[in-house]
């Protein structure tokens, strides 16, 4: 009897009118700078931290590693980029690149030691893995400018061509192809055999070494790619600021990305885009009058969250448009 | 000491319930303030309000429990770090908003202020006498889990929950004494430490990763583990100071990492 | 094409604290053999089973793979060198649905399950491998549907499915039909049936019904030793099988005729 499969097999047409679709978004928001300009800056901050949330979301969403600690990346690849901008090397592509190496190397020696861990263990191993490069940043106040953070901080013209100007607009096209490569990677990255291996780890990982796969072996490879992008998120930071402190490996920023990005749903390709844009809105609005009133929004959200919506908004947006398809059909 | 105090009681509830609550630093914390609270604005005296305000957030606790916690035993580790992740923040926001951001001011009594010489080295007397309570805390702990019955069916149930239940051990009410219990000794340890972690709002963001380095290094569901742990953290620290001062925190998070890849379970494996 | 071995245990033991559970096994599955295990519970069989797929290291003795010593490899090792198994109790990808979970499978014994670049459906024969996998337990009306919520016997037959993805020459099956009625074990013997007659197959159950349709070679193990060896009629009719099972005659209980 043949085997039947219903699936279409997908992914080798490069130009199908359903791809040409899933790019409209996109051209929209680069064409941003026509319709709202002012807004480039903000624009840049929320692809920098779509980037990020990506990048956490491979490990939180798809390989079931909880970290606390992910600001830690993060912040080694603002600093990279921050530290040798004031050392001379200015070329922002080459910065980027030496960032995201750097932060890979950092997740890769943090990642052999916690990832053998799980639970508890593994949770607490990254926080104290992020207070660890905090502290070791904050003590070294002549390389990284400790509490004040790092002054004289600039970069030359993007390709020799485009200068980062205060307006923003080179910012904001550099962070938004960063962010278009990342995501074109990320979706590759889920959909191949490798990304689903992940979500096996994450769903049973006995039964993933019943089947023969060397788990720690992946889990390192997506820790250290996933690094890798976080520093990439915290050198295009630095770039587009021109500055950086020591906010960037905050446990403070461990814990708003996590929750940008179950607001807005892990292990779902779009969780992060949905999820920055309302957190960052949301943190604007209730923060400037009383930060009490902020922490208290929210955590009260955080908690109805797991208690009522598990899937965070896109879950949520997935179960009503399953709820209408049920009623159409009835 | 003060460490101890405040991990062990995370170290019974996660061994006991298996669920990662990052709010534990929150019980702690309440436990300060209601201390600092009973002294400043009501004149009573230190010990008996460092009691008081241990009963009072067990009852708490207790109340949490079974009305929010127990709703997320099954659930995923992630969703327990958002759920204890979103209590932190809220108890942060309601603390500051009642108390304000500036960290309480704590004033020992006379007997515990000064030194006090024991075997010709001069300790400060504070210290000391964590030290003993610590020791008066284990000591307790291990009276009540070895030879009450109480401590026994808390044993029965860690190791497996379905057989207790099944020869007729009340789980629900004894995760929430249980539950209790750890909040309550956390609020001990809070405090008692006053002076050494001092009470503000971000008390329980700040010290959380400690908490979590004891009870992990320590061993979860283990009395002991997180004793020695604790002593072990407490020592390193001092003697870091004293001989490395730059490198402060640095140390004991680098330690940590060292013990953990010696030992993942912890140094007092339970299970 | 398919690739044989020979999977043989030497003097192995094992102690849980204090318990010998395993104690001084000597035990040989050469190719093509069809071996049941049985023995009354807490015989130490699924132990056994940990022991040879390296889920738990032997106290003493050897685990041996074609004369080569794997008792220190671990179990991705030794699972990769060609040993397949079932759980007892039914170990799945939960939220994935069947098709997936087989996936996996067959994507870690061809090794693609490492490449990054190209969607897993760019590489057709481990797809096709896949879904015929999945017809031949005849789960292909399910395909789609998460293993979660398959009813039990059909996950069961999910169990069976992965483990042959492995293409193990080894194939040790740990109670397959637990919970099926023995109406429908029919379907286990044949899938069995299907596999390759070169591979050696070891089932644990306590089904005799099918225990006894599917053997070849019996093996009782009890308090972790081997207690006798042989062929199915052997060993129904030898009376140290029978008091084991049956009754202890010294307590003045007769054995069943």
């Amino acid at each position: 009897m043949a085997a039947v499969s219903s699936q279409p097999i997908d992914g080798n047409a490069p130009l199908s009118f359903m791809r040409l679709l899933t790019l409209l978004p996109w051209m929209v928001v680069a064409a941003l700078p026509l319709a709202l300009p002012g807004y480039e800056p903000l624009a840049t901050q929320v692809f920098v931290m779509i980037l990020f949330a990506l990048s956490l979301d491979l490990l939180v969403g798809y390989a079931g590693i909880v970290t606390l600690g992910h600001a830690g990346l993060f912040g080694v690849g603002g600093y990279t980029a921050g530290i040798l901008s004031v050392h001379g090397v200015t070329d922002p592509i080459f910065t980027a690149v030496c960032a995201m190496l750097l932060a890979a190397i950092t997740g890769l020696t943090f990642g052999v030691a916690m990832l053998r861990t799980k639970g508890l263990t593994l949770l607490m191993l990254t926080m104290a893995s992020a207070f660890l490069l905090y502290e070791i940043a904050n003590k070294a106040t002549s390389v990284t400018g400790g509490e004040d953070g790092l002054q004289g901080v600039s970069f030359t013209p993007l390709l020799g061509l485009f200068a980062f100007d205060f307006r923003g607009k080179t910012a904001f096209f550099y962070s938004l192809t960063a962010l278009f490569l990342t995501f074109i990677f990320v979706r590759a990255l889920i959909k191949s055999p490798f990304g689903w291996s992940l979500r096996g780890i994450r769903e049973n990982d006995t039964r993933m070494v019943a089947i023969g796969c060397p788990i720690m072996r992946r889990r390192l490879i997506v820790y250290v790619i996933s690094s890798a992008l976080a520093g990439l998120a915290g050198a295009l930071q630095t770039q587009s600021t021109q500055f950086v402190a020591l906010y960037s490996l905050s446990f403070e920023l461990s814990g708003n990305i996590l929750i940008m990005l179950i607001l807005g749903g892990s292990g779902r390709l779009y969780g992060s885009f949905v999820g920055v844009p309302v957190f960052m809105f949301a943190q604007d609005q209730l923060a400037k009058q009383d930060p009490a009133n902020w922490f208290l929004g929210q955590g009260l959200i955080l908690i109805a969250m797991v208690m009522l919506a598990p899937g965070g908004i896109l879950g949520v947006a997935q179960r009503i448009i399953g709820a209408v398809k049920v009623r159409g059909r009835a | 000491m003060i460490l101890y105090l405040i991990s062990v009681g995370l170290s019974v509830t996660m061994g006991l319930m298996g669920f990662v609550n990052l709010a534990h630093g929150v019980f702690a914390m309440l436990g300060g303030y209601v201390t600092v609270t009973l002294m400043n604005r009501f004149g009573v005296p230190f010990l008996v309000a460092v009691v008081t305000g241990c009963f009072l957030v067990a009852a708490i606790g207790f109340v949490l429990e079974r009305m929010l916690y127990r709703h997320l035993y099954g659930r995923s580790e992630l969703d327990q770090v958002l759920f204890s992740f979103g209590l932190i923040l809220v108890s942060v926001a309601i603390v500051r908003i009642v108390w304000g951001p500036l960290a309480q001011p704590i004033r020992l009594p006379e007997y515990l202020k000064g030194q006090v010489e024991i075997f010709a080295v001069t300790m400060p007397a504070y210290r000391l006498a964590l030290v003993g309570f610590g020791t008066a805390v284990i000591a307790g702990l291990w009276l009540i889990f070895d030879r009450t019955l109480f401590g026994a069916r808390i044993r029965a149930a860690v190791d497996n929950r379905a057989m207790a239940q099944s020869i007729g051990i009340n789980t629900n009410r004894l995760f929430a004494a249980a539950f209790g219990l750890g909040t309550g000794l956390a609020a001990l340890g809070g405090g008692l430490g006053a002076d050494i972690l001092a009470i503000a709002p971000a008390y329980p963001l700040q010290y959380i990763v400690y908490f979590l380095i004891v009870v992990a290094v320590g061993g979860l569901g283990s009395i002991k583990g997180p004793f020695i742990a604790a002593l072990a953290i407490g020592l390193s620290d001092t003697a870091c100071r004293y001989f490395l001062p730059e490198v402060g925190s640095i140390f004991i998070f680098a330690f940590v990492f060292f013990v953990l890849i010696w030992r993942p379970n912890g140094i007092v494996e339970r299970h | 094409m398919m690739e044989t071995a020979t999977l043989e245990t030497r003097d192995l033991s094992c102690f849980f604290g204090s318990n010998l559970v395993i104690s001084d096994v000597n035990f040989m599955l050469r190719p093509g053999d069809r071996r049941a295990l049985i023995g009354p519970n807490g015989a130490g069989k699924t132990t056994f089973v940990n022991l040879l797929t390296g889920r738990l290291q032997a106290s003493s003795g050897k685990v041996l793979l074609d004369s080569e010593d794997i008792t220190q490899l671990g179990e991705a090792r030794r699972i990769r060198l060609g040993i397949g198994r079932t759980f007892q109790i039914t170990s799945l990808f939960p939220g994935m649905t069947v098709r997936e979970n087989v996936f996996l499978a067959v994507a870690e014994c061809e090794g693609i399950a490492r490449k990054l670049f190209r969607s897993v459906f760019y590489h057709r024969p481990q797809v096709a491998r896949a879904d015929e996998l999945v017809d031949r337990v005849g789960l292909s009306d399910v395909a789609h549907v998460p293993a979660q919520l398959l009813p039990y016997g059909r996950q069961r037959l999910l169990e069976i499915a992965v483990a042959l993805a492995l293409r193990p020459k080894i194939l040790l099956l740990d109670e397959p039909a637990a919970g099926i009625p023995t109406a429908e074990s029919h379907v286990i013997l044949d899938i069995i049936e299907t596999m390759p007659k070169e591979i050696a197959v070891l089932l644990i159950d306590h089904d005799m019904d099918l225990v006894f349709r599917f053997a070849q070679q019996i093996t009782v193990l009890v308090q972790g030793s081997i207690l006798v060896e042989g062929a199915p009629q052997d060993i129904a009719t030898d009376p140290r099988v029978r008091e084991v099972y049956l009754g202890d005659r010294k307590h003045g209980r007769p054995a069943a005729a």
